[in-house]
This record gives structure tokens, C-alpha cells and sequence, in this order.
């Protein structure tokens, strides 16, 4: 189990993390939402060790990070904001290196090396040097680092940051196979990054947190949700046909598209199909609203500010 | 303090130094000068004597400039590119790592210094010297770039540029190197009491490199050297866990 127990953190004036506390349990991916600037690195940070917290604490299974930090550390695989790597280095070198230090040796050396490297697909740059390869390998190199050694909790500063789309998908792919049995904990400000990947998501401003929830839970939180959006062909005829459903609380009407809202009362989807084909519109689109999360991060961040 | 972690840390860094340029440019350099500091201001062939002091006798100079631009990295580079931070996340404590790393370019100096045994064939081929006080000046001028290293290596945990933290050590391994010359001294001769000034004097890399490379290793010039490098070493560390995340 990972807990963040009361977690602050100040740098001079600013107060980077406010008293932050939560705790995880294995199969989950926990995903830190928020601005840049937000705290997201500095929990970051503190959680695996590099910073220590002006007050409160972490643990990472029993082991507290202040007076027992190399054995929390040992529990962790980390990859820190924009991955760093030590360039001279081949990749190869670079991770018989993290196997070192992890206290990884002999045959269980290489067979961990050869894994991780072909977990992440880096057999044909084994022997680069680490600076000569692109921003999607060096991230790829970051990452290979952090689950060599097959750590019960990982942690992740936005780890598909600078990739391609195939890359990211990759990546995404990689942290849903790992998740099942682990803690991992990713920070992104992609908003779609948290729907696709997290089981849980917490949203940060200003040190702070500001919700703890499941993505579905922050999608229920919107204005949209269960709302419906069409397209048609009269959108003001259409607005106030609709709005005089039970099911609707309220129309909104822009640009050419109806969304209607949901009072709560029936199913209001279903409502509108059938209006549509008593009334025979010709319809260019229907959409139901899961949630928009944008909407959701902008609302609970600047609520926060105001 | 696991031996394992420290030997870890040390052979990263000397696989470092030698895929890049660092070591080559500084082998190449510090064989080519104290050659030519031996023969051209040493006067090696005039002074008709089989010994190597023209060739010690520049070391403190050569290294004044030499081993900060090696420890000038050790911190300051990990520092800007973030990698300290991918370094002390590892299960491994700050003292181990500064030691590690404090090792490997003390090594590495070492080998730059083993490298000059031409001269000392050559000496005996010469001429017939008393290789005891080789032998122990060799020892003498490795342990006096042992202390710059942990100067340098301190200093440059202090920025994360490495202009600065080059600058930073010249001068204070400067100060270490001077304070038994007559120059400083005088400074003091007169109102300080003579305890005080006897330590100023005993600060010196020179006093204590000189007393060594005459041919007597005297356990107080082992112990002052064990203590300016343990302590810049445990500076280093203080340093480093204060300044780390900034």
C-alpha cells in the first residue's frame, strides 16, 4: 500500500504541496490531474524519496520515507519528469547500471535486463549511446529503468510526454498490463490519458487536492453528463419540442446543435429518439454525453481559484 | 555504508569518463605538461641529479588546475540534466554515491599519474635514484589531488553550472595550496598567536606534499590528508542533501 499522509511541502514563500493525503492499494492507476505547476512533480518527489516534506509523510508498504527511505526506495521503480538518463552511457550499460544498484545480479542480471529492454521494444539500440537516440527511445530507455526490477509500485511523471501517438498508445498498453497486481501512479495534464488508462483520478491546483475519484465519478460531476446532442436540420423548432420533454431540464442551443439536459427523471436518450422519429426529423447526428472531463478540470480548478 | 553500492557508483562513472572525451583530453594533457614543466622550467638534464623533484615540483600548479576541471562535473552535470534525481531515487544513500563517485576520479587521476612512468625509467636509466622517495612522492602527489577532488567534488554539488563550481574550486584548493608559503603567512606573523599560525601553515597541501615527496611518510601528513578529504567528502554530502532539489 502507498499513503501520503498529510504531505506538505514549501519552497521559501510558496507553498507547493498542500496537505495532501491519500492512499492506494494494488491494482490501481491513480492518475494526478493538473495544471503545470500545479504540485503534481513535487508529490512526486516526495513520495519516492528525493524531497523531503516540510511536514506529514509517505509510506510505501510499511516503510516510511523519512526514516526508512532506501527500503521504501527499494519498492519503487520511478520515472522522473522528462526522464532523465545519463547520456555517454549505452543503453545497455546504462541499465546493467540500474541493475546494479537495484542489487540485481548474476543470471537474474541479465535475464531482467533482456526483459525490460524487450518489454519496450529497445533490442535494436542496446548499444547506442543514450544521447544519440530520439526523444520517443530516450522515454522508452526511462521507462525500461523503472520496471527492471519489477517493483510493486511505480511511479510514473507523465509518461507518454514527447511520444507519437503509436508510442503513447505503446506505452498505455504496457501500463495496462502492469496494472492488475501494482500501484502505479501516473501524472498527465491529457485529459483523454486519465479516461483511457486510470482507475482512479485526482485532480491538483496549487498544491492541493482538489477531487479524488474514479474517472467515471469526475465524468458524472459534469454538466454534460447524461446530456444529448443533436444535430439537425431546425435546431430552434427542435430546442423547444425537446425542452418540453419530462425527461429535459434544460436545452441549450448553439450552433446549430441541441443539447438537452437531463433532469433526472426517465431515461432521456431514449426520450429524444423517440421524438426524433414521431417528428421525422432528419437527424445528421445524435450523441450521448458521457461527461466532458475538460469541463469538469476547468470547473474544479477554477472554482478553486475564484 | 554498503561497499557493493559505493563500487556501483564508481564503475558508472569511470565508464563515463571514458566514453567521452574527458579522460583522453585529460591524460593527453597532464602527461604532455609535467613533461614539459619537467624539462623546460625544471631544468631536469641541468641539474645533473637523478631524482624526480623537477617532475613533483609542478604538481600542486598542474593540479590546481587539472583536478577541478575533473570534479567540477561530479555534481553540477547531474544536476542540470536531473539525472541526481534518477541517481538518489535508487536504493543507495547520498554518502554512498559521493564516495563512489569521489573514488572513481580519485582512480582516475591515479591512472593519469601511474601514465607518467616513462619518467621514472627514465630517471633510472640516468642515473641511479633513490626510488623509496619516488615511490613515496608518488603517493604523496596522489593523495594531495585526492584532497583538490573532494574540494571540487563539494563545490561542485554547491551549482549546477559548471563554470562556477570550476571557478569555486580553483580558488579555494588555491587557498589550501598557499596557506603554508611565506605570502599568506606574513599576512598573519605578528598579531596571531603562533598555535594559530602553525595551523594555518599545517592547512597546506604544500607543507604536507613536500614533507612527503622528501622521501618520509610521516603518519600526521597521512592523517591530514584523510582528514581534508573525509572532511570536504561529509561537506559534500550536506550540501548535496539541501541543495539537491532546487
Amino acid at each position: 500500500m502507498l499513503a501520503a499522509r498529510n504531505l506538505t511541502r514549501r519552497f521559501g514563500p510558496l507553498l507547493a504541496v498542500d496537505d495532501i493525503s491519500f492512499e492506494v492499494e494494488p491494482g490501481t492507476v491513480l492518475g494526478f490531474l493538473g495544471p503545470n505547476g500545479a504540485g503534481k512533480s513535487t508529490t512526486m518527489k516526495m513520495l519516492t524519496g528525493f524531497l523531503s516534506p516540510t511536514a506529514g509523510t509517505a509510506e510505501v508498504f510499511g516503510h516510511d520515507i523519512r526514516n526508512d527511505s532506501v527500503a521504501a526506495r527499494r519498492m519503487i521503480g520511478y520515472l522522473p519528469e522528462g526522464a532523465p538518463l545519463y547520456g555517454e552511457l549505452t543503453v545497455s550499460q546504462f541499465l546493467h547500471f540500474i541493475a546494479d544498484a537495484r542489487g540485481i545480479t548474476g543470471d537474474d542480471r541479465v535475464g531482467r535486463v533482456a526483459d525490460a529492454s524487450a518489454r519496450l521494444e529497445l533490442g535494436a539500440v542496446m548499444q547506442q549511446t543514450i544521447e544519440t537516440l530520439s526523444k520517443g527511445f530516450k522515454r522508452r530507455v526511462g521507462l525500461a529503468q523503472a520496471i527492471l526490477h519489477d517493483p510493486p509500485v511505480l511511479i510514473l511523471d507523465e509518461p507518454t510526454d514527447g511520444l507519437d501517438p503509436n508510442q503513447k498508445q505503446q506505452v498505455r498498453q504496457l501500463i495496462r498490463e502492469m496494472a492488475p497486481d501494482k500501484i502505479i501512479v501516473i501524472s498527465t495534464h491529457i485529459l483523454e490519458e486519465v479516461d483511457a488508462l486510470c482507475s482512479r483520478a485526482m485532480i491538483i491546483a496549487r498544491g492541493r487536492l482538489l477531487a479524488d475519484d474514479t474517472p467515471a465519478g469526475l465524468l458524472a460531476r459534469s454538466r454534460y453528463h447524461n446530456a444529448v446532442t443533436l444535430h439537425v436540420d431546425d435546431p430552434e423548432r427542435a430546442a423547444s419540442r425537446l425542452g418540453r420533454l419530462d425527461e429535459a431540464r434544460e436545452v441549450e442551443l448553439r450552433n446549430a446543435r441541441v443539447t438537452v439536459f437531463p433532469s433526472g427523471r426517465g431515461n432521456l436518450f431514449q426520450a429524444v429518439s423517440r421524438v426524433i422519429e414521431e417528428e421525422n426529423w432528419p437527424v445528421q447526428q445524435l450523441q450521448y454525453e458521457p461527461g466532458r472531463l475538460d469541463e469538469v478540470f476547468r470547473t474544479i480548478t477554477r472554482e478553486e481559484a475564484a | 555504508m554498503k561497499l557493493s553500492n559505493v563500487r556501483t557508483i564508481m564503475r558508472r562513472e569511470l565508464v563515463g569518463y571514458f566514453a567521452t572525451p574527458v579522460a583522453y583530453v585529460f591524460i593527453v594533457i597532464f602527461l604532455v605538461m609535467s613533461a614539459a614543466f619537467t624539462f623546460y622550467l625544471g631544468g631536469f638534464y641541468e641539474r645533473g641529479i637523478a631524482d624526480l623533484e623537477p617532475f613533483f615540483r609542478f604538481h600542486p600548479w598542474l593540479y590546481l588546475f587539472l583536478v577541478p576541471a575533473v570534479g567540477m562535473r561530479l555534481w553540477a552535470e547531474e544536476r542540470k540534466y536531473g539525472t541526481v534525481e534518477l541517481l538518489l531515487t535508487l536504493p543507495l544513500t547520498i554518502g554512498e554515491a559521493v564516495l563512489g563517485k569521489f573514488l572513481a576520479a580519485w582512480l582516475f587521476v591515479g591512472l593519469a599519474l601511474l601514465l607518467t612512468f616513462p619518467m621514472w625509467i627514465t630517471v633510472n636509466v640516468l642515473g641511479d635514484p633513490d626510488n623509496g622517495v619516488i615511490a613515496a612522492a608518488y603517493v604523496g602527489s596522489w593523495l594531495m589531488a585526492g584532497g583538490m577532488l573532494a574540494i571540487s567534488e563539494a563545490l561542485s554539488a554547491v551549482t549546477r553550472n559548471q563554470v562556477v563550481a570550476f571557478i569555486l574550486s580553483v580558488v579555494v584548493c588555491f587557498g589550501f595550496l598557499l596557506s603554508g608559503l611565506p605570502m599568506v603567512l606574513d599576512l598573519f606573523r605578528g598579531w596571531m598567536p603562533q598555535v594559530l599560525l602553525d595551523g594555518v601553515a599545517n592547512l597546506s597541501f604544500l607543507v604536507h606534499f613536500n614533507s612527503i615527496s622528501r622521501g618520509v611518510i610521516d603518519l600526521r601528513d597521512l592523517m591530514y590528508f584523510a582528514l581534508v578529504i573525509g572532511f570536504w567528502l561529509l561537506a559534500n554530502r550536506i550540501v548535496l542533501e539541501l541543495k539537491k532539489a532546487d
